[in-house]
């Protein structure tokens, strides 16, 4: 399954390794498609590619950090 | 007439084109896209006297809309009157001031019937059955009315807590309502997701760029009604951002066709405080804008992650407008000056679009002496909750004439 979102980052969450660290804890292929910061916030686009249990955990553990909203773009289901 | 001038859609961000089919974001970096026009093709055939022999609807401009030949849906939505509000003017203390009264738009009383029928004719031409929307009330209406007058099935999405009048106003229709525990952007979120597995046209999800482009028309019509004139200001309430940019964009258009001259029109945006996440960013002179949990009266505005805010933003720096917020209270009070100078009954948003130009006037922001437009977007009668207990209550007598006597000569009646 390949899920896309944008994810806002406020001050603090900006200069965090999210999607670094969302890599190394679930098993998912993470693809920035856009990306700006500016004045302490920050817009990624991303595309996260995997099973869609790991898909949709990774989602569940990304909007549970702090300071990181998560916005899905539309659900987009390619088997996989 | 001609053949259409609409030539794809094209990524805000990236500029890569698609052509015209119902989706919305870029595939490449997630944009979003917007419907691009050859007006090169309309030079010289668009003229103003061919908008004048139309019908009074907002098809009048169809040529600037993205749809196939005749519109499928809601052939008789818009057109509003544009009312020169001297009695308000002289409340403000300003010489030239109009209102683009959509709170009596066709069929139910909001903008929204103008993006509703450009995305319903849009669906119908691709062939969709069922169409759908995340709504904070007024769209919900909108889309219920035109699906039914169009044989379309349709789905709602709204916050449970929306006004009684927004809802039974969308029930009536034979829609189904489905009431969503949470705000707006819970909606929306869930929208998204069910608008990539069932297969339903969501007008402000899959076809949004063809809904959207509906709002140019309250722009078009205020530039005719004046005379075809651009104004020297104009206020617009905002929740995604979305009528901000079209208004902007139809003034764009009109001048790029010859149809008005340049008047260097000033767009300026309003918000309540309690969800102001665009007027902040305009004030803070940011282009980020930071989401926020939306806690206001002004429930058709209450949108905390604006889809558009960003455009929106660089719509008002741009042309020179700017952006204001102002409290529940503000938003009362602004109501109840309108109804009471112009006898005109608006909605909440139409407080807070009032209440904020008041603000701008009062700072030095818009200035006094040039005309002003205040884009008036919905109707009162369906946000009676907000006023209810802010107006006098009727006196009740017994049919007697000497009880009415009384009361007469306690108001002084002579
Ligand atoms: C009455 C009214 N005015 C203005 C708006 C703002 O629209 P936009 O999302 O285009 O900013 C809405 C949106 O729901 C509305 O209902
Ligand atoms: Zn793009």
């Amino acid at each position: 399954m390949k899920l896309r979102v944008y994810l806002n980052f406020d001050e603090k969450s900006v200069t965090d390794p999210v999607i670094w660290k969302l890599a190394k804890e679930f098993d998912v292929i993470t693809n920035i498609r856009s990306a700006s910061v500016k004045e302490g916030m920050g817009l990624v686009g991303l595309e996260i590619e995997g099973h869609t249990e790991m898909v949709e955990a990774s989602v569940r553990w990304l909007e549970a950090q702090d300071g990181v909203h998560v916005e899905p773009i539309e659900q987009n289901i390619i088997e996989g | 007439m001609s053949e259409s001038i609409v030539r794809a859609l094209k990524c805000r961000e990236c500029g890569h084109e698609y052509k015209i089919e119902p989706t919305h974001v870029c595939e490449f970096c997630f944009g979003p896209l917007e419907v691009v026009y050859d007006y090169d093709k309309l030079q010289g055939k668009f003229t103003r006297e061919l908008i004048e022999s139309r019908p009074q609807n907002m098809w009048r401009y169809k040529e600037l809309l993205p749809i196939d030949g005749e519109p499928k849906v809601g052939a008789n939505n818009g057109y509003t009157p544009l009312v020169k509000a001297d009695r308000l003017a002289k409340a403000l203390g300003v010489k030239e001031l109009y209102i683009k009264n959509d709170s009596v738009c066709y069929p139910t009383l909001s903008f929204k019937d103008r993006v509703v029928s450009v995305a319903l004719s849009k669906a119908v031409e691709f062939g969709f059955t069922t169409v759908a929307c995340a709504s904070t009330g007024n769209l919900a209406g909108s889309v219920a009315a035109n699906a039914a007058a169009a044989g379309l099935e349709s789905y709602v999405f709204i916050p449970e807590d929306l006004e009684q009048g927004k809802v039974l106003g969308a029930a009536i229709f034979g829609t189904n309502v489905i009431g969503i525990r949470g705000q707006y952007d819970d909606v929306n979120r869930l929208c998204s997701e069910v608008a990539g597995k069932y297969g339903w046209a969501f007008v402000n999800v899959n076809v949004r760029p063809f809904y959207a482009e509906g709002s140019k028309t309250l722009g078009y019509e205020m530039m005719e009604q004046l005379g075809w004139k651009a104004p020297k200001h104009v206020v617009v309430p905002m929740a995604s951002g979305s009528l901000c940019t079209k208004v902007d964009k139809s003034i764009k258009e009109f001048i790029k066709l010859g149809l008005v001259e340049d008047n260097q029109t000033a767009v300026y945006g309003a918000q309540a405080t309690g969800c102001s996440p665009i007027s902040k960013s305009v004030k803070d002179g940011t282009d980020m804008i930071h989401p926020v949990k939306a806690n206001t009266i002004a429930k058709s505005l209450a949108i905390g992650n604006p889809a558009d805010g960003y455009y929106a933003n660089k719509v008002m720096k741009e042309s020179g407008g700017y952006a204001e917020d102002i409290s529940d209270e503000e938003i009362i009070a602004a109501m109840k000056l309108l109804a009471e100078t112009e006898g005109i009954f608006a909605e909440t948003a139409g407080g807070v679009t009032l209440g904020c130009a008041q603000k701008m006037i009062e700072s030095g922001r818009i200035p006094r002496d040039e005309s002003i437009v205040l884009c008036i977007t919905g109707n009162g009668l369906k946000t009676q909750e907000a006023v209810l207990n802010e107006v006098n209550k009727p006196r009740i007598i017994n049919a007697s004439l000497k009880e009415f006597d009384v009361l007469a000569e306690a108001d002084g009646v002579q």
